[in-house]
């Protein structure tokens, strides 16, 4: 199998903020009846965490579960468990009516850290960045594409977006993290 | 800026993150139906000035239909429901009726 490669290879950008693309991260997608006991029990021993509620992120041992609309879920795992887990997963669900798919090469992950992460991402999309507080997953847009974020601490965001506009999202927070574009700072 | 309250994420976005998808509970006259049924169903929208339902599709978020009911004229939002409704709910009719006794309803 040919190697594993991320978007911008681990690019980094040191501004007022600090971006930097998070190289290889393993997503997947599942969809099905968020209300559904087999469900929430294979998404815990698949990641160790509890099912998230509405619009929150939820940590486990082995990932993080993220609620992203009424029927679908994003774990975010280790890059080279995804596929074990996808099959455990479909083996978990065989009798309900879900879907597990690795998205883990279609995404692209970049971290805003500093203590103006929240300003940066906030002049790039039209959400409440300031309400955000940590736990709580934003599914929005940036500038014209969509992406969802979430605060892993005060100081640290972190923003999922498609691979295929990953240059485009890395450009764009660059531009809002340059030196001499502090709003409030 | 319009802001609605997506019913399914509970979040407040504003219209840059939804898409509008025109006038709310249409009936669909599909094969078999009169010439003039189909047309109304294709082309015949109503164009209100003040109160109006539409859909809306909170396109960069969780992605599914709702419906809003808001003034097209004030802009004012009476409130948002879901999409899995043949007709307005009766807290939304309550909501406009509260506004404007002389409304005379929807249809």
């Amino acid at each position: 199998m040919s190697n594993a490669v991320s978007t911008l290879n681990g690019a980094s950008f040191e501004g007022y903020v600090r971006v930097e693309e998070q190289g290889l991260v393993g997503m997947i997608t599942l969809r099905g009846d968020l209300t559904s006991k087999a469900l929430a029990k294979a998404v815990k021993s698949a990641t160790g965490a509890a099912m998230p509620g509405q619009g929150e992120i939820a940590s486990g041992d082995k990932g993080r579960v993220g609620w992203m609309s009424p029927d679908e879920l994003l774990l975010i795992v280790d890059h080279a468990a995804a596929n074990d887990m996808v099959a455990a997963l479909t083996k978990a669900l065989a009798g309900e009516h879900a879907l597990a798919v690795n998205v883990s090469d279609a995404r692209t992950v970049f971290r805003i850290i500093g203590a103006a992460a929240r300003e940066v991402v906030a002049k790039v999309s039209p959400a409440d960045v300031n309400a955000l507080s940590p736990g709580q997953l934003r599914r929005t847009r940036i500038a014209q594409i969509p992406a969802a974020f979430h605060m892993i601490d005060e100081e640290t965001a972190e923003l999922v977006c498609f691979r295929s506009v990953g240059k485009y999202a890395f450009d764009l927070l660059k531009d809002a993290a340059l030196p001499g574009g502090e709003v409030y700072l | 800026m319009l802001i609605l309250e997506c019913p399914y994420c509970g979040v407040m976005a504003d219209e840059t993150d939804l898409h509008g998808d025109g006038e709310a509970h249409l009936k669909r006259f599909g094969p078999g139906s009169s010439d003039d049924d189909f047309e109304g169903y294709l082309f015949m929208r109503k164009n209100p000035k003040g109160v109006h339902f539409e859909r809306w599709r909170h396109a960069s978020g969780c992605g599914k239909f709702f419906h809003a009911a808001r003034n097209t004229m004030t802009l004012e939002v009476y409130g948002t429901y879901l999409a899995q409704t043949l007709e307005p709910p009766k807290a939304i009719i309550d909501a406009v009726k509260a506004k404007h006794p002389e409304w005379e309803g929807y249809k």
